[in-house]
């Protein structure tokens, strides 16, 4: 036989060539060959032939011609006729497009609010100029061998980056905390925060000055104040130049007035700005420290210079502080970092010295869910598209009979799904600017949606596209792919396999829903677990009013007596900080048997006689403070933490040496949850010695009521303090405040673990109808032969319930894990117990056979003639 | 006029169509170039250029007798079309008049 060309060469011919031209090509090819072969002999020959056929790997050799030349797969008329019969299938079929709509809506409202939410938080403070230039100085410090972060500085920091390290910083900026102070004008009082801070600063956080200039912090005696502060203050008269006094100390003239700062700004509750050295007036005592680096009360913030980058500028701070402080502070080895602006509020947690993120893992949180919640409503679309793919199946055949290519049926079928996308999106708006106020009351932010911002358009269209092209996808790629034979004979029979996607995605479905209960379970159950803690005092009736005036101090007896009198209150006292939060520590105590080593800073309180009756002090040995015991300035009041701390073994009586004074331990409280209610109490002392002039603490008279009592204490403070406004807080109230932020997040999941299971559970409503209606006939013969309704039910439910089964079985590890990593936070927690899981399974049980019912007891009840009769 | 240019390698393989009169396909193509410019040309390129050349509408094309050394397949043979033929003629006279206006000012032996 003649030698034939390289056969493995042909096939590849065969293979990537367009076969109109394929005879031709080869042809010449073989004919090349033979050519060749007797030229230059066989083997060359071959070679050739190799290289001419990868020769032909060519874009004209290689495109196939376009079979319907005369079609256009975007034929405004087709197009015209998709949406018409989308139209028409929606309207047809009202139950299945309410569920289809009406889920997705949800899902995609809920991606939305979400939406909003993290971008809410991403750009928090960057309303600021110099909003990636700008950080503040913070500083690590060891104590016992563990690293605590701290963002107070001592007051001559600044001065000493400015000399020290000026070519590093544009700007350096102290600043005190931000404070409330009573700004009066005329006869109009109000308490209002604000920060003393040095003159840069309004150039620094670039305010959008309404009137005066950012230079109005130059004058010693002067006030910028916000916007609103001004309008609150002045009404609508000019405000500049006017003066205003604070705390009825000074008077401060007004050089301008700045635009609010947004909501989500780190400075947005600073009401007013006041020049920095006005912190020396209110506190002469700080400029007769004899070591002021000794003492960490002021926030420094720094703009870097251009051309300088965070890393090198906070290495080179590094041990700024140390070359200052005093030896014995040494061992603390303090040391400086920056901390820029874009991470204060997200990246805000430190621990052993390192950042560990912070509020950014609510951003993950939410993100994650909001994408799951948004994928459940996908879902549906899917599985409802596909269980009907069979009642379509019939369309495609016939489109595809008449001369349909399946481009067009893709088209068609996403051209379908963008439709219902878009009616969702709509709803989806409309739900989120319904659900806008609550949302934010739960979230505790201001957000609106940006209907004018382009970009959100443009992520919202972005969205909704990719949305429809991910619900749209499985029945465009799968109904398209029907034979038009098969299925127009009849025979066509999706296979055992078909609903086998469908079955997976329900498990998904519900694996998020299972995880989402029991999240919100594990929750609540934490928040109810610390709120049941015993605080240590009786929180009911307990009311406290900041003393920022001294007058009340000056007169607190004769007020006690009168407020007594009256029956308002049945006890009062002062104290140095809230009964809510720690205001003092001290270190320098010593004891006996004490690790010389050992460093400690315990809440140091400085309380007056009444405070321990006041507040219900529950004494587990010793005695209160007492006017009878002259000696009682000496002494301390001390919690069991403390005791335990210390090691004492009869702590009532033992000497506390404090500063080289001794101070004796006269009785042992029960621990007082004074800061968060999730971590163990500090040991703490309270004593007489020191100044207890900030807060008028009372107990309300429970047998007066609350509105009574507090306006009889309100004529009695301004009888004398007429300067203060009379601004009370409840303990109760206060002490609930510390869980806000997990209530927050308990809210915020219910409703997401909700909406995901209303999403869920319209999926299942659907597949279940459409699953009742497939079998009606099956149901029918099986009624006749001796079926009972019990028995159909239990058919139809059978398998849906071991989805949710398997979904629960893959949702418990997942949630353990998750919530397990979370309570790990919290040194107060609860157990994740078995009855949870158990709990939520049932529930999920529960609601999947109470929806799946409906249907499967109406088909149950179904006259079996009739559906018989149908064929 | 609007009109499509030919590449100097489709106007050699145009010409050859049109020499070969009636005779002309891939392979025969192919030898002729080889044989009249030395060319190294190759199969595949021939073929791309009869496909410009024939969505440019300068040929034409019909399927031909099937020979036993092609294995049974018949070959696409070309024909210059009028409009190619129109070309061809447009380029000779433009070169033609290029090369009247040189007047001899270069010679073959000195074009190097």
């Amino acid at each position: 036989m003649k030698p034939q060309p390289p056969r493995f060469a042909d096939r590849l011919l065969r293979w990537f060539c367009a076969p109109h031209l394929l005879e031709e090509i080869q042809g010449d090819l073989h004919e090349e060959f033979a050519y060749q072969l007797g030229r230059v002999g066989l083997s060359a020959a071959r070679r050739r032939y190799w290289r001419d056929v990868l020769g032909f790997v060519r874009p004209f050799s290689l495109r196939r011609p376009s079979k319907e030349e005369t079609t256009t797969l975007m034929n405004p008329i087709m197009i015209r006729n998709y949406i018409k019969i989308a139209i028409r299938n929606l309207t047809k079929n009202r139950a299945y497009s309410v569920i289809n709509i009406a889920g997705l809506a949800a899902g995609m409202g809920v991606a939305l609010l979400i939406g909003l939410w993290v971008w809410d938080e991403i750009s928090y403070s960057t309303n600021h100029e110099h909003y990636d230039r700008i950080a503040q100085v913070r500083q690590n410090q060891t104590f016992n061998g563990s690293v605590q972060t701290w963002t107070s500085m001592p007051y001559p920091m600044g001065q000493v980056l400015r000399s020290s390290y000026g070519s590093d910083f544009r700007r350096v900026v102290m600043s005190s905390w931000n404070e409330d102070h009573i700004l009066s004008v005329n006869d109009r009082r109000l308490n209002k925060r604000g920060q003393f801070m040095e003159s840069e600063a309004p150039e620094m956080l670039s305010l959008k000055m309404l009137r005066g200039s950012r230079d109005g912090l130059k004058d010693p005696r002067s006030i910028l104040l916000s916007e609103s502060t001004a309008r609150s203050l002045f009404g609508d008269a000019d405000p500049m130049g006017k003066l205003i006094r604070m705390d009825s100390r000074f008077a401060l003239k007004v050089t301008g007035v700045y635009e609010d700062l947004p909501d989500n700004s780190a400075f947005s509750d600073v009401t007013y700005l006041a020049p920095w050295d006005l912190v020396f007036v209110f506190n002469d005592w700080l400029k007769k420290m004899e070591d002021p680096w000794g003492m960490n009360g002021f926030q420094v913030f720094v703009e870097l210079a251009d051309h300088v980058g965070l890393e090198q500028a906070s290495a080179r701070i590094r041990l700024a502080k140390r070359q200052h402080v005093e030896k014995d502070d040494l061992r603390f080895n303090p040391e400086l970092f920056l901390h820029p602006m874009s991470r204060w509020y997200l990246y805000s947690e430190f621990e052993n010295g390192v950042n560990t993120g912070g509020r950014i893992e609510f951003v993950w949180l939410f993100g994650i869910i909001g994408v799951f919640v948004l994928l459940l409503a996908c879902i549906n679309f899917m599985n409802l598209s596909t269980a009907r793919s069979e009642k379509r199946g019939r369309e495609v055949g016939i489109r595809k009979a008449v001369g349909s290519v399946r481009g067009q049926l893709i088209g068609q079928f996403f051209s379908e799904s963008l439709l219902v996308v878009f009616i969702a999106f709509l709803l989806a708006l409309l739900l989120v600017q319904l659900s806008l106020p609550a949302f934010n009351e739960v979230a505790d932010k201001k957000m609106s949606i940006p209907w004018t911002s382009p970009w959100f358009w443009l992520l919202g269209l972005g969205f909704g596209l990719l949305t429809s092209l991910i619900a749209g996808s499985y029945p465009a790629l799968y109904l398209s792919s029907f034979q038009p034979v098969k299925v127009l004979k009849g025979t066509f029979r999706v296979g055992r396999f078909a609903s086998l996607p469908r079955k997976a995605l329900v498990v998904v479905q519900f694996t998020v829903s299972v995880t989402l209960i029991i999240g919100t379970i594990i929750v609540y159950r934490q928040i109810q677990y610390a709120k049941n803690r015993p605080v240590g005092y009786d929180r009911d009736g307990l009311v406290m009013v900041r003393m920022t005036t001294k007058e009340l101090h000056k007169h607190f007896d004769v007020v006690r007596e009168e407020l007594k009198k009256t029956g308002a209150v049945t006890e009062m006292a002062e104290s140095e900080g809230p009964p809510t939060s720690v205001w003092s520590t001290n270190g320098s105590f010593s004891w006996k048997g004490k690790d010389p080593g050992l460093a400690v800073d315990f809440p140091n309180t400085g309380v007056s006689h009444d405070y321990g009756k006041t507040v219900g002090w529950e004494f587990k040995l010793g005695r209160d403070f007492s006017r009878e015991f002259a000696t009682d300035t000496a002494a301390f009041v001390v919690n069991e933490a403390a005791v335990k701390f210390m090691g004492l073994k009869k702590p009532v009586g033992e000497i506390i040496d404090w500063d080289g004074h001794p101070f004796r331990i006269i009785g042992v409280i029960r621990d007082m949850v004074v800061e968060s209610p999730y971590e163990p109490v500090r040991p703490s002392l309270y004593c007489l010695a020191k100044p207890h002039d900030n807060f008028a603490i009372m107990r309300i008279n429970p047998t007066v009521g609350t509105r009574e009592a507090l306006a009889k204490i309100g004529t009695v403070f301004k009888r004398y303090s007429p300067e203060a406004p009379f601004d009370y807080q409840f303990v109760d109230q206060e002490y609930g405040n510390k869980f806000g932020y997990e209530e927050r997040i308990g809210r915020l999941t219910t409703f997401f673990a909700v909406l995901a299971i209303f999403i869920s559970c319209l999926g299942l409503f659907g597949l279940a109808s459409f699953v009742a209606e497939q079998r009606t006939r099956e149901i029918g013969v099986r009624k006749v032969l001796g079926a009972s309704l019990l028995n159909v039910w239990s058919l139809l439910s059978r398998d849906f319930v071991l989805l949710v089964a398997i979904a629960f079985v893959i949702a418990m590890p997942t949630a353990w894990y998750f919530l397990g990593t979370w309570l790990q936070k919290y040194t107060y927690r609860t157990e994740i117990s078995w009855w949870i899981f158990a709990a939520a399974g049932f529930g999920a049980m529960a609601l999947t056979l109470l929806t799946v019912s409906f249907q499967a007891i109406r088909a149950g009840m179904m006259n079996p003639v009739k559906s018989l009769r149908s064929e | 006029m609007k009109r499509s240019y030919l590449g100097e390698f489709e106007e050699i393989v145009l010409l050859t169509v049109a020499v070969l009169e009636g005779q002309a396909y891939g392979v025969a193509i192919t030898h002729e170039i080889i044989e009249q410019t030395g060319r190294p040309v190759r199969l595949n390129q021939i073929h791309a250029a009869l496909h410009r050349l024939e969505e440019k509408g300068m040929v034409s094309s019909e399927m031909g007798e099937p020979t036993a050394e092609r294995g049974g397949r018949r070959k696409r043979l070309f024909q210059v079309t009028a409009y190619g033929r129109r070309t061809l003629v447009e380029i000779q006279e433009v070169r033609t008049s290029f090369w009247g206006r040189l007047g001899g000012l270069i010679h073959p032996a000195t074009s190097l």
